[in-house]
């Protein structure tokens, strides 16, 4: 039974209940309206006369005979070769998660575990460093990566990346370590442990919940890079958003704007399946550094 | 933990971050003081039955020599940062001279390129924040409404706009506002005015901007403000309500002060992020009527001249502004750390 102070009169809940739905359709309503206009051709998607000849596409009927269609992913994935991003990009984000992973719980679980006041000058600056838009980093980048033909490889994007994520990686995994109790590596040293075995065998069997949530913000921070993949790849090896955004250039003039549209679905696709199935850690993850300041 | 212990764990993450964000910005202040070397010009004097001339030419082979043996430029001091394109003190004094009232200076102010973008990314700053802070707050309060086992779908589809790459959601949005598109042809149909193009109007781009920005962190704001809402103290709410408080009241002196610390924290990060706006400006294509300091960095950077030291200096102006914007909360962090005494 709730109780009153919880209870809330009518006019309250009409209000916020549309006041939700309003937001909901604001947010989900532009997904759902583009990945439907991606099985259309342009001329319905983007239709002077009639907004609904997106929804029933007779252009898209006449043109190719269905009311769906899947010209746009065709010529996106097959014929413009978004599947070779596709993959660079799965590449980039396996080794980002995994390198910037193992960097971060060590130097975290140090972090976490250390007294000393310089323990606390690390996080300060990487705090700071956390702070600079990566693009004023990149132009610091091109000169040097340039001169020494570092520029174009994925190798040099994937550690660029892992860089750029450390201190937030550093920070979050900081306080997930400092939420596990302290005896529980300390005994394990008094029973005759180093450090780095306490680590070993304490730690990380019970270090994964946090792991995994701050794996997923790198995952996202790779995934969703624009900055850093688009000045520091070549054409040849570009991962999928600054693929997508080459498109507009070129299809732009073609006409096959379509092909840009299932791209954006094409990436967008992934991102649901995630938050569908790892809702609760984002949301942990988001609060983690709220609730501690 | 032992010193030496603590040094081999940060290690990577140290080598990491010294290589790859301390050295850049080092390097960026570098790069910043040395212009592009000038063509080496060399003049030719051509003998022939009809007399001398003498012709100049650009001498091709000199200048990729010097380029070569002096990759960085030529050092030019602080001469990047008062030219037109970045600080334009000249520019600034003469319009400040010339100018009747602060208006007319303002748009002198905004005819110079660094000037204009600097104006966009602080508006878009200072607007989106609050904004986002508010709308989160207020989905916060409304999902705490919500049955249980509609709470899990809701926050779902509330989480999409900030997880979905933002060149991907800013494309969405720029195909919906464009004239042929769903929105766009609402607003031309809401102001009767079938010429409407968002894309063609500096206010509307701005405001569309903006909208994003909101749309695209109030989720943000939201998860916190919920995650927050889950711990105020119910005891403190019924008392208020024996009191007589009403449901406003009740929000307005338990709940908001419950969730004032997180305001702060929302603020910090939100102002950090939309100071370095970028992204959406490249999915509106929207470079002929809104700049930002970061967008203005990938202009130079890009393309076929790269003009590395020009975005340099604006990446060290752009630095400058990140420290004034964050020292509020550097100085807190300093605070809480520090062993009270």
């Amino acid at each position: 039974m709730s109780s009153k102070a919880t209870s809330r009169p009518l006019p309250v809940m009409v209000i916020a209940t549309v006041f939700l739905l309003v937001w909901l359709v604001i947010a989900a309503f532009p997904f759902l309206w583009t990945t439907w206009g991606s099985f259309k051709v342009e001329g319905d998607f983007f239709s002077k006369a009639d907004w609904l000849n997106a929804i029933l596409g007779p252009l898209t009927t006449a043109e190719t005979g269905g009311s769906l269609t899947g010209a746009g992913y065709y010529g996106a994935w097959i014929q413009e070769e978004f599947w070779r991003a596709a993959m660079n990009t799965a590449i980039v984000c396996v080794c980002v998660v995994s390198i910037s992973l193992t960097c971060g719980t060590l130097g975290g679980y140090a972090l976490a575990r250390s007294g000393f006041r310089y323990a606390f000058w690390f996080l300060f600056f990487a705090l700071i460093f956390r702070a600079m838009p990566p693009i004023t980093l990149v132009s610091g980048y091109l000169l040097p990566f340039f001169e020494w033909n570092l520029w174009g490889h994925l190798s040099t994007t994937i550690i660029v990346l892992v860089a750029i994520n450390q201190p937030f990686t550093l920070w979050m995994l900081h306080s997930f370590f400092k939420n596990i109790p302290a005896d529980l590596d300390e005994s394990a040293m008094v029973d005759g442990c180093t450090r780095f075995q306490a680590f070993r065998h304490v730690i990380i069997p019970v270090m994964w919940p946090g792991v995994i949530t701050t794996g997923l913000f790198s995952f996202l921070l790779a995934y969703n890079d624009f900055a850093v993949t688009t000045l520091l790849l070549t054409k040849e090896n570009q991962t999928m958003v600054p693929k997508i955004v080459s498109f507009l250039g070129t299809t732009q003039t073609k006409g096959n704007v379509m092909f840009a549209v299932a791209a954006a679905v094409s990436i967008t696709a992934p991102l649901f399946v995630m938050i569908m199935f790892f809702q609760r850690q984002i949301v942990s993850g988001l609060t983690a550094g709220a609730v501690k300041g | 933990m032992k010193h030496s212990t603590f040094f081999w764990f940060v290690l990577p993450s140290a080598v990491l971050m010294l290589l790859f964000i301390a050295l850049p910005i080092v390097s960026v202040v570098t790069q910043s003081m040395y212009a592009a070397h000038e063509q080496v010009v060399v003049t030719v004097e051509n003998c022939g039955p009809f007399g001398c001339t003498e012709t100049t030419a650009v001498d091709q082979e000199a200048t990729q020599a010097l380029k070569e043996a002096e990759p960085l430029g030529r050092y030019v001091g602080t001469g990047i940062y008062t030219d037109r394109n970045h600080l334009a003190l000249n520019e600034v004094t003469a319009a400040w001279f010339n100018a009747d009232g602060l208006p007319d200076f303002g748009s002198s102010l905004m005819n110079l390129p660094f000037y204009r973008a600097l104006a966009f990314t602080l508006t878009y700053t200072f607007i989106v924040t609050p904004l986002t802070i508010i709308v989160g707050f207020f989905i916060a309060l409304a999902v705490n409404t919500v049955a249980g086992w509609l709470k899990g779908p809701t926050i779902f589809l509330s989480l999409l706009p900030m997880v979905v790459t933002p060149i991907v959601g800013g494309l969405i949005l720029f195909w919906m506002v464009d004239a042929r598109g769903v929105l766009g042809g609402a607003l031309q149909w809401l102001a009767n005015d079938p010429t409407l193009s968002v894309k063609a109007s500096t206010g509307l781009t701005w405001i569309m901007l903006m909208i994003y920005g909101v749309w695209h962190s109030a989720p943000f704001a939201f998860v916190v403000y919920y995650a927050g809402l889950q711990t105020v103290n119910q005891d403190t709410i019924e008392a208020a309500l024996i009191d007589g408080a009403s449901r406003w009241e009740r929000i307005r002196y338990v709940v908001i002060p419950h969730l004032f610390p997180l305001t702060t924290f929302v603020a910090l990060i939100q102002l950090m992020d939309n100071f370095r706006v970028f992204e959406p400006l490249v999915s509106f294509q929207a470079q002929a009527h809104a700049q930002s300091l970061s967008y203005f960095i990938f202009n130079d950077l890009g393309g076929e001249t790269r003009l590395l030291s020009s975005a340099a200096a604006t990446s060290v102006l752009t630095i400058i502004g990140v420290a004034i914007l964050l020292s509020p909360v550097l100085i807190r962090t300093y605070r809480d750390f520090t062993p009270r005494t």
